[in-house]
């Protein structure tokens, strides 16, 4: 399958650092934007991250719903399932992202657990997955639940289209694995800010700032800190030691809540704490 | 035998099975974990404490009783049965919990969590977290609250808290899921206690160096009744602990037929099974690379068995590399034949089996017949039926509108 010609910027998987770059330039933090395909349908969703870009995100993540996330708490489950029980697949879901970023200039990664890439439509299909994100205009992806050591397929699908790659950290990984992550990482590196799954935290660990920090002692990647993120003054407290801020769960409750415009009116919100907590 | 002879590419993956896909706050749990294997398989103090407490308080060696009417049933070879119904908690799955509780109290963490389906394992982690002084935390699918009820109440007895799973099919992969994010959660101070040989290295290898007592105790009881080894070695598999544990010592001997049994449900032809070798494909679940049932989009399907423990869509990596390999033959069994199983051993033997087992009790009859009066299969008896009784009846009441005990004397 033949891939889209890469944006003027470069590279699609090179446009993911640049808009974390970009912002930063603009003395803010990046906002990056998760939001679930198929909540709570796929038209709805591709409204709602259209939504985001118009309050502010610099980059999205559409979440490609898995019958067995996880990574996820309670609200991304049950977003996730409402999606399943419709009977949407990944196709469908590359679909409605190829119309999104027909629709945008914002870069958008998928994040889906490694099941579906691995498994799309047959065994080891690696390369097809990759393809089709590519050819939706997509332009990296982040898999949770597939660490550094065994990423290696994975790493050679999406380089051959183009796609950026996204590792998670942890406050508990080793230096060793720091490093091996943030090389392996070439759109930006995935702090999770605590321990555990996603959802709303009423305080951000301790364990971001200093985990912020021992990534940079090993790489020069953008460092981006999520799970747990919900409000603006969260956004606005990880600005300070961060590239970009990842929110996800507070928005999949705004759709519930109002629809695409809840979605915009957080967004801004959000994206006014990352401009006000970065520092300089 | 030892892990180390194992014919496997390395310690973590089973040909290209196993693996470790999971989030990196667990990574470091994951080597620990191993570490703590490693120093715990070289510490005489620890082996002759699990001994002592397999079988003072386990009740090990379990006894391998030579089912003399069930042989006349089926005509053929002489099967035994390996009696781990007789083990402290009513199954098996005590030699797992024991190990995995004493290395966590190794390793300084009070906690335990667990995931269960039929609610064996729950009840096995609740025994041991009571007999250790710690906490204990199970998962269990709401769908599974209901039909194993009896084993709710016993955790509960033993001071553990069961917490019904509500996302997802709300069956035992949700309830692992669930375990999985507590254990992300709450790491530094929880041990997941995983019931099953799947999930990430080293847990496949970790619960098969526990259980693989049942096959050392097989081997050496059979050889001391037959002088030989058996011809077949016959047992359920869900996730595949037991299996696993009274294959594990055999795999050497080439002459031992293993054969796994799965739940075949309502059967193969329908989407309503549990049989993840005969009826998966290959995918990456709960951590591990081995077959899921999955639809054409890495989804994984709801499944169905009769029997709770076997209602599951993966299985242990190293099943499905006996199997791919052909060292393992894995078939299927239907409700129906699990239940005419069921009934038989009642009858027969006056020995009421778990569901699980009581899938095997038809194929070791029929590998029996045809291996002839000459031959040897032993019987991995997993668990008793006392949790079952309920289910039976209501299921049996349902197909035949009769109540238990109607046919007794057919």
């Amino acid at each position: 399958m033949s891939s889209p010609t890469p944006t003027a910027a470069g590279s699609r998987a090179a446009s993911v650092e640049a808009a974390i770059r970009a912002a930063n330039d603009e003395g803010r933090a990046a906002l990056v934007i998760y939001l679930p395909a198929g909540y709570p349908d796929l038209a709805t969703s591709q409204a709602c991250l259209e939504a985001a870009v118009e309050g502010g995100a610099d980059l999205l993540e559409v979440g490609f719903p898995y019958s067995d996330p996880l990574m996820d708490g309670p609200t991304i489950q049950a977003a996730n399932q409402i999606a399943l029980e419709a009977g949407l697949t990944p196709r469908d879901d590359f679909a409605m992202c190829a119309e999104l970023t027909a629709a945008i200039d914002t870069p958008a990664l998928v994040m889906t657990y490694y099941n579906l890439v691995w498994h799309y439509g047959g065994t080891e299909r690696l390369d097809a997955f990759a393809a089709d994100a590519a050819e939706a205009g997509l332009a990296g992806a982040i898999i949770p639940d597939l660490p550094g050591e065994e990423g290696g397929p994975w790493r050679a699908a999406a380089d051959a289209h183009d796609l950026a790659t996204v590792f998670l950290t942890a406050p508990v990984s080793s230096k060793e694995r720091l490093a091996a992550a943030a090389e392996a990482s070439t759109g930006f590196v995935y702090a999770t800010s605590t321990m555990g799954v996603t959802g709303t935290r009423e305080t951000l660990a301790e364990s971001a700032r200093p985990l912020v920090g021992r990534l940079r002692e090993v790489s020069e990647r953008p460092v981006c800190v999520g799970i747990g993120v919900s409000t603006a003054a969260q956004a606005e407290e990880v600005a300070g030691f961060a590239d970009g801020v990842i929110v996800g769960s507070a928005l999949v409750r705004a759709i519930a809540g109002g629809g695409p415009a809840a979605v915009a009116e957080l967004t801004a919100e959000l994206a006014e704490g990352c401009r006000r907590g970065y520092p300089g | 035998m030892t892990a180390t002879d194992l014919p496997a590419t390395d310690a973590s993956h089973y040909g290209r099975f196993g693996g470790r896909f999971v989030p990196e706050a667990l990574v470091g749990a994951l080597d620990e974990l191993e570490g703590a294997l490693a120093e715990a398989q070289a510490d005489p103090a620890f082996a002759a404490r699990m001994t002592a407490l397999r079988e003072d308080y386990g009740g090990r060696p379990t006894k391998l009783y030579l089912a003399e009417r069930l042989t006349a049933h089926g005509g053929g070879a002489r099967i035994y049965l390996k009696r781990e119904d007789l083990a402290h908690t009513g199954s098996h799955k005590l030699c797992n919990v024991l190990g995995q509780g004493l290395l966590a109290e190794r390793m300084g963490k009070r906690r335990l969590i667990a995931e269960t389906g039929a609610g064996q394992h729950g009840v096995a982690t609740a025994t041991i977290a009571a007999l250790l002084g710690m906490e204990c935390v199970v998962y269990m699918g709401e769908e599974d609250t209901r039909r194993q009820h009896l084993n709710v109440v016993r955790m509960q007895l033993m001071g553990a808290e069961v917490v019904p799973v509500t996302s997802g099919t709300r069956t035992l992969k949700d309830a692992i899921n669930e375990a999985m994010r507590d254990w992300v959660t709450n790491v530094a101070t929880t041990h997941y206690l995983i019931g099953s040989v799947v999930g990430p290295h080293p847990f496949p290898m970790l619960v098969r160096e526990f259980v693989k007592v049942i096959g050392e105790e097989t081997r050496a009881q059979v050889l001391a009744r037959e002088g030989r080894l058996p011809d077949a070695v016959v047992a359920c598999v869900g996730g595949g602990s037991n299996a696993m544990g009274v294959f594990h010592p055999f795999i050497a001997d080439a002459g031992v037929r293993l054969v796994g049994v799965e739940a075949g449900g309502e059967g193969l032809d329908t989407p309503r099974h549990a049989a993840t070798i005969s009826g998966g494909t290959e995918g990456i679940l709960h951590g591990a690379r081995s077959y899921v049932l999955q639809d054409d989009y890495g989804q994984v399907r709801p499944t169905h068995s009769v029997s709770a423990g076997l209602d599951y869509p993966g299985v242990g990596p190293e099943h499905a590399w006996l199997a791919d390999s052909g060292r393992g033959t894995y078939l299927a069994a239907s409700d129906t034949e699990a239940l005419e199983g069921f009934r038989l051993l009642s009858e027969l033997e006056g020995i009421i089996p778990a569901l699980e087992p009581a899938h095997a009790v038809l194929p070791a009859l029929r590998l029996a017949g045809e291996l002839g009066p000459d031959g040897v299969v032993v019987l991995n008896l997993s668990g008793r039926g006392d949790k079952d009784v309920d289910e039976v009846e209501r299921v049996l009441r349902e197909v035949s509108g009769e109540a238990l005990g109607a046919e007794a004397t057919s």
